[in-house]
């Protein structure tokens, strides 16, 4: 009887949580909507978002194309399907692993950063300090990283798609003994416009769930400097394991049929 | 009729009550001081009447007009009528001090940025500041300092009322006369209606028209400023002389 209490409790928790997220992304929806917009605002994430993860992302995904290339080439040279190295390339990075891969590193490093910055920015009274000044919170703070975030993440997913195919190129040529032009022409051959539209499409609701968490858990925290600890944390955790939840999602959508 | 009008105000927190149907009103162009011990709920009152927590039960109405339950817009165009000192300062970390200040005449009322900026500078002037903070961070100022800026930018968009939280608490004493000369200035001259909290009486005294006090969840006395030595309250008397023997039991728990 305890045990089913605790699992019901649990999941009735889970359900007011999910019921939270929901209430507020309608809220961040509906206020997106409406004037005032804040240009300033949504450039300044832009920046953030974009430009200051491009180190962080194009190095993540060099490194994903270059592994990529040597353990297909360890797996394929098996049954002699070596010269298939570069479409596994090209495929895993646009499809797969450019969006995941961007989109958790940005996880990583915005999610927290946004939850931090509203966190504190709560606990020390100042979105109830925007109020007072006639500034709706959500315009100001939330509308602006969910619109930079939706945008900026396929930008930098394309970038991190050109850096890991250029990953697995490097590999293949110098280390594989692979023809420079050959690996380009089958590159260029297999890659089908649905392919990278797919990719984008993943990386811009990527983009929009990590900064989602990002202002929820900031927005939704209290007690002080642990409360801001914990909110990053969630953001960081949920944010991840949306990112997943969701790329499955959207695989099935685009790819299986 | 009052500016403010409470009745019946009350909040509370998962099982602790902090306001237990609260009456209060202001009448226009009225400076009337809250006092209280810490943790009776008089920054909660302000922030429910800012609509900032939502009451559980009771009514607020500004001129006339009841505002608990507004919908979002029509509560950011009551608050062009509002400026509020928090207690903490509350002031925005990443931008400079003057854009602080300038803020609600930016962002909420759409001034230029020029304009606006001369506005400012004068605000932080009145309440002793120069020009060369104005360029600078929230951070980079001391505690009394950054309460300045934070009352600059209470009064800069010269609101019809002013909610002060403990304006002269972490300031020195000549600092505080400044600040309580600038807020009987804000009534007198501008005509606002204010609603101050303090804790300092010397303070209170020279700010207020009307004392109110606050006592577990209720206001317990209220009279002219004039009145607050010979109020007859046990409880008054307690809080104005400052005795730890008295009616007012504070809960200080010895493990
Ligand atoms: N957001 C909140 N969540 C839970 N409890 C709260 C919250 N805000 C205030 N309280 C509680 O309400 C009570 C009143 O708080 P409040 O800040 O109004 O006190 P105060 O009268 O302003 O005291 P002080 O003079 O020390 O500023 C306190 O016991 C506090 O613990
Ligand atoms: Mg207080």
């Amino acid at each position: 009887m305890n045990f089913l209490a605790a699992v019901g409790a649990a999941f009735l928790g889970f359900l007011a949580a999910a019921g939270r997220i929901v209430l507020f992304t309608l809220a961040a929806l509906a206020a997106m909507a409406r004037p005032p917009w804040y240009p300033r605002q949504i450039l300044r994430q832009m920046i953030d978002i974009g430009y200051y993860s491009l180190p962080v992302v194009g190095l993540t995904a060099i490194f994903t194309g270059m592994v990529l290339a040597l353990q297909t080439y360890t797996g394929f040279s098996r049954f002699a399907a070596e010269s298939a190295i570069p479409n596994v390339v090209v495929l895993s990075m646009t499809r797969e692993l450019g969006p995941v891969i961007a989109g958790l590193m940005v996880a990583g490093r915005i999610g927290a950063a946004i939850a931090a910055e509203i966190g504190t920015m709560r606990v020390t009274d100042q979105i109830d300090a925007l109020t007072t000044l006639s500034t709706n919170p959500y315009k100001y703070l939330v509308v602006p990283r969910l619109l930079s975030g939706t945008l900026m993440l396929p930008l930098l997913v394309l970038v991190a798609n050109v850096i890991g195919v250029f990953g697995g190129f490097l590999v293949s040529t110098y280390k594989l003994d692979f023809n420079p032009a050959t690996y380009i022409q089958r590159t260029a051959d297999f890659l089908e416009t649905m392919d990278v539209v797919a990719g984008l499409a993943k990386a811009a609701v990527f983009g929009f769930i990590v900064t989602l968490m990002g202002c929820f858990h900031g927005y939704t925290s209290r007690g002080g400097a642990q409360g801001v600890g914990a909110a990053t944390t969630y953001a960081v955790v949920s944010g991840s394991i949306l990112i997943l939840l969701f790329d499955y999602i959207l695989t099935e959508a685009f790819f299986s049929r | 009729m009052s500016k403010i009008e409470i009745r019946g105000l009350k909040k509370s927190f998962g099982r602790k009550v902090v306001l237990d149907g609260l009456d209060l009103d202001v009448a226009e162009r009225e400076s009337l001081v809250v006092i209280g011990g810490s943790g009776t709920g008089k920054s909660v009152m302000l922030k429910c009447i800012l609509g900032l927590l939502e009451p559980d039960a009771g009514s607020i109405k500004i001129d006339g007009r009841e505002v608990v339950g507004l919908s979002s817009r029509e509560r950011e165009k009551l608050m062009q009528k509002f400026g509020m000192l928090f207690q903490g300062g509350a002031l925005f970390d990443s931008i400079r001090i003057w854009e602080n200040v300038a803020f609600g005449l930016i962002q909420g009322r759409g001034m230029d940025r020029k304009a606006a900026k001369e506005i400012a500078l004068s605000k932080l002037r009145a309440v002793g500041l120069g020009p060369e903070v104005a360029e600078l961070r929230p951070s980079e100022l001391s505690g009394g300092m950054q309460k300045r800026v934070a009352l600059a930018r209470a009064i800069a968009a010269e609101p019809e009322i002013i909610f002060f939280d403990e304006p002269t608490t972490g300031l020195d004493p000549i600092m505080s006369d400044v600040i309580n000369d600038l807020i009987v200035k804000c009534v007198r001259e501008v005509g606002a209606t204010a609603v101050s909290i303090t804790h300092d009486m010397a303070s209170a005294r020279k700010i207020a028209d009307r004392i109110a006090m606050l006592h577990r969840g209720r206001i317990i006395w209220q009279g002219p400023a004039a009145e607050i030595d010979s109020s007859g309250n046990p409880y008054v008397e307690q809080f104005v002389h400052g005795h730890a023997e008295g009616p007012i039991q504070m809960e200080v728990r010895t493990r």
